[in-house]
């Protein structure tokens, strides 16, 4: 191959896992050398974590070979997997903080004489083991005296006493800091000399370029390919874990800048409906300004993980935000609960559309008229026949089907389920709609509706936070574009003929030239760059092009006020 | 007295070197509790023994052993159980149906060789229903044990209603027997039995494989599993301990009462959960010693003998204390673990 390397450790080829309805592998090849650092790289969806539950045995697989040096092998379990030397340290710590550390990585293995507990030598192998990690701490110490990162690293000096030949990191630097993370990579390297693989699966882009000799890109559940890291470039891994082809952008794209131009041209002097300053929580999301002004569409750019939701979820009041201000119509607000938001006006339309959203249980009107009732207060129930007018216009208006406000939601597809999502928003008639992932999942025809009906609802003056991972869609819909990357603001661009291209680049490193001005920014230093030279207005619509599906959402809207 | 908190510590210790400084122990979740028990427990004592001649004296120490033995067995179960997070509400109830089948049994004249092994065995299969019934079918603890406590009650009034006296020779001479231990100092077989409860369950709980895993599971039943650790046969088990334990525990109590009647032990189920509390075992588990737990039982005795020497307070005034106690220690917990967060 690309370089002289020895025989690969694990090796599985063809390998397809399928689940009823979906094929969440197809015919993925992937190997791991000792003494090598591999990332799985992938959007959601991908199917990283089933090649991972895969090789550790959780999922049978449907057709492939898996060998481990040399040997064919097939797990039933992880506790197989185990014994077989491929340990797995998972994204959250599953450890026991009541014990100590030396408890910690020998439990279950401790050394016995006489059928007791010889905790001289669990002492004494525990110690040793950190020590083969550098690790300087106290063996005897509680594990939850430590900070995360530590007890991450315990986990992997637990994870390694199993004689691991094979390690898998899934996720393990999502809750640490800076420092915590070069702790973390200084094992990792330590424990690449002795000849351990090791499996690091991480979203941020910085720490696969840092840590990972080699790069598995996986895309619908399909093999992209394999790369050394110091051969691929950024833009050119974003684009394959992305997966589009960057020729031609689609007319609607067209019809969206056209209505930015137009935008560009108005008067600045309207104020945004929300605007954030500084905005910030520990751990989820560095402080960044924005600001949306009534009839915008802001779209949130950036790969899983880089902060979109953590953004989404402090201006909609589902996590407080510990740092900053946010102004919401004027007024400066602390959100401390989605119902305050609520109460402003804002509304957050989650990407865990079954677990967040729509309650399955529940018929198609229960679900629309929720927020409305919840708003309203229990102890003024809305009339039934109210309720059955706003179910039936909001079925009209967003074409879902079936056209039955009786159906459970449990029954509707994908695309039917967001809608009715979307219809329970709408009736509160909120100023603000952030809509995080709202087209995940659902089919093509569906996703074209909802796009539709985002412009329409700016059209009439609403202001939109929409998230997509699909680039396209955001240039497409929105008038300005907030870049995140590993948890912060890079970039807050007007849409004005913006390319996938320039995307791209901001997204893989903050050095790209985005030729649509506003390049990386701090976002701690003030008020952001671009989002200071034009808050545009209500949008003028995109022109008779736009064919408006949703002639009644207006009526609605003002019907559905209190 | 000091005796019982040297021994404290060296099994607090097991395991591990107390050592980095005594303010990080006191504020650990997991020595901070017993130790503030400890002291607590000697400064009782002392006020006592300042206030009341006759108080400070060894026998009035060992008869705290002689009246508890039964509630120190009972409170070494319900230890196993709350450091797994868990509850068991049933060792009352069959502490009652212990002593009223030691009775009626030994009544229509069976051997107490027979009647005291088939009771633990009777208890701990009762136990293990209990267990099976949270693992298997994933009911609360509280509500599994609240049903066996209303089983066993009731069965006590099936097998009699009135209070049956036990007449068995030998049943009566290990009830009077006193061992004497020099000095004027005697003590009863009951203490023994418990303490050597006391020792084996310090040696399960610290020195093997299922007493780590007692832990585990009071750290996180989740992580247990991931671990691999036996998670399912150790949340059954704690539950056979517990119900072995509350059947010896009413062996011993009809040791001391020479009787079985239905209405007795009610509530014990409640004294030992307090003396557990009281030792330090944190009620969401994972934290806590059995010699935390018999402290615990030492302080409510303490308390109690120290209302019987003012004479003039009703022994519900063992309660009122108990009751402010248990606040103090359950927000010393919460104080210490929020800490830790």
């Amino acid at each position: 191959m690309t370089q002289p390397s020895p025989a690969p450790v694990v090796e599985m080829r063809g390998i397809s896992i399928e689940f009823p309805g979906v094929k969440a592998l197809d015919g993925v090849d992937f190997r791991m050398f000792p003494g090598e650092v591999h990332s799985l790289m992938g959007e959601n969806g991908a199917g990283k974590s089933t090649l991972i539950k895969a090789l550790t045995g959780v999922y049978g697989i449907d057709a492939g070979v898996i060998t481990l040096a040399g040997d064919e092998v097939s797990f039933t379990g992880p506790a197989q997997a185990q014994a077989a030397g491929i340990s797995t340290v998972y994204q959250e710590v599953n450890l026991l903080p009541n014990l100590t550390v030396a408890e910690n990585i020998m439990l279950g293995r401790e050394p016995r004489r006489f059928g007791v507990v010889d905790w001289r030598r669990t002492r004494r192998r525990a110690a040793e083991l950190l020590e083969g990690l550098n690790l300087e701490i106290d063996p005897n110490s509680l594990l939850g005296d430590h900070s995360l990162a530590i007890q991450q690293l315990v986990a992997i000096a637990r994870a390694i006493d199993v004689q691991a030949k094979v390690l898998i990191l899934d996720e393990p630097t999502s809750s640490l800091d800076a420092d915590e993370v070069a702790e973390l990579f200084r094992v990792i390297r330590s424990l690449k000399e002795q000849g351990v693989a090791i499996l690091f699966v991480s979203h941020f882009l910085d720490q696969v370029y840092e840590i990972c000799d080699r790069l598995t890109v996986l895309r619908n559940g399909k093999l992209v390919g394999e790369y050394l890291t110091d051969e691929i470039l950024r833009i050119d891994l974003v684009q394959k874990m992305i997966g589009k082809e960057l020729t031609a952008l689609d007319e609607l794209e067209q019809r969206a800048r056209s209505s930015v131009a137009a935008v560009e041209g108005q008067d600045v002097s309207d104020p945004a409906f929300a605007s954030a300053r500084g905005l910030a929580r520990r751990g989820a999301i560095a402080p960044f300004d924005l600001d949306i002004a009534p009839g915008e569409v802001v779209g949130l750019a950036g790969l899983l993980g880089s902060g979109r939701t953590e953004l989404a979820r402090l201006l909609g009041g589902i996590d407080r935000a510990d740092q900053g201000t946010l102004v919401i119509d004027g007024r400066q607000t602390k959100l401390r609960t989605p119902r305050q938001a609520i109460n402003r006006r804002v509304a957050y339309s989650s990407e865990n559309r079954r677990s967040e959203g729509v309650v399955d249980e529940l018929t198609v009107r229960d679900n629309i008229v929720l927020a409305l009732q919840a708003d309203r207060g229990w102890f003024r129930p809305i009339p039934k026949k109210r309720q059955e007018e706003l179910a039936q216009s909001y079925i009209q208006a967003l074409n879902i089907r079936p056209a039955n406000p009786d159906a459970l939601v449990r029954n509707l597809s994908g695309g039917n389920q967001q809608k009715v999502l979307l219809a329970r928003w709408l009736a509160i008639a909120p100023h603000l709609l952030i809509l995080d992932e709202p087209t995940r999942g659902i089919d093509i025809g569906a996703k074209a509706e909802i796009q539709k009906l985002v412009y329409s609802l700016a059209e009439n003056g609403m202001s939109v936070l929409f998230i997509s991972a699909e680039l396209e869609e955001v240039l497409r819909l929105s008038h300005r574009i907030a870049v995140l990357r590993d948890r912060r603001i890079v970039a807050d661009l007007v849409n004005d003929d913006l390319q996938v291209e320039a995307l791209l680049a901001l997204i893989a490193d903050g050095g790209g030239d985005g030729d649509g001005g506003g390049g990386p920014e701090d976002p701690d230093d003030g008020p952001g760059g671009a989002t200071t030279d034009a808050p545009p207005e209500p949008s003028v619509p995109p022109g008779g092009t736009e064919p408006d599906p949703t002639p009644d959402s207006t009526i609605d809207l003002s019907g559905a006020r209190r | 007295m000091s005796s019982i908190q040297a021994t404290d510590l060296t099994g607090a210790s097991l395991g591990t070197r107390v050592g980095s400084g005594i303010r990080s122990v006191l504020t650990s979740p997991k020595y901070g509790p017993v130790l503030v028990t400890a002291v607590l427990f000697a400064a009782v004592f002392v006020v006592g023994g300042i206030r009341y001649e006759g108080f400070f004296s060894g026998q009035v120490f060992l008869n705290l052993l002689v009246d508890n033995a039964y509630l120190i067995v009972l409170a070494v179960g319900m230890s196993f159980v709350i450091l797994t997070g868990g509850i068991d509400l049933s060792v009352g109830a069959v502490v009652a149906l212990s002593t009223i089948i030691a009775a009626s049994l030994l009544q229509s004249g069976w051997s107490p060789g027979v009647v005291i092994p088939l009771i633990l065995v009777l208890t701990s299969v009762l136990g293990l229903a209990v267990g099976l019934m949270i693992h298997v079918f994933q009911v609360q603890p509280f509500i599994a044990t609240l049903a066996a406590m209303f089983l066993a009650r009731g069965l006590c009034y099936v097998i009699s209603k009135d209070s049956i006296s036990i007449t068995d020779p030998a049943f009566v001479a290990l009830a009077v027997t006193r061992i004497p231990l020099g000095g004027g100092l005697s003590i009863t077989p009951s203490v023994i039995i418990a303490l050597v409860v006391v020792l084996v369950a310090v040696v399960v709980l610290h020195y093997t494989r299922l007493g780590r895993t007692v832990y585990a599971l009071g750290g996180s039943e989740q992580s247990g599993r991931l671990m691999g650790l036996p998670v399912a046969r150790t949340k059954v088990l704690v539950y056979v301990i517990s119900g072995f334990c509350s059947g010896l525990a009413g062996v011993l109590f009809s040791f001391y009462t020479l009787s079985g009647y239905s209405l007795t032990a009610v509530g014990t189920e409640l004294d030992a959960i307090a003396a557990v509390v009281i030792g330090g075992t944190l009620l969401t588990g994972g934290y806590g010693f059995v010699l935390g737990s018999v402290l615990g039982v030492l302080v409510l005795g303490v308390i109690q003998t120290l209302i019987t020497f003012e004479g003039t307070l009703s022994s519900w005034w063992t309660k009122i204390f108990i009751g402010g106690l248990l606040l103090v220690f359950i927000i010393l917990q919460k104080v210490l673990t929020a800490r830790r967060r």
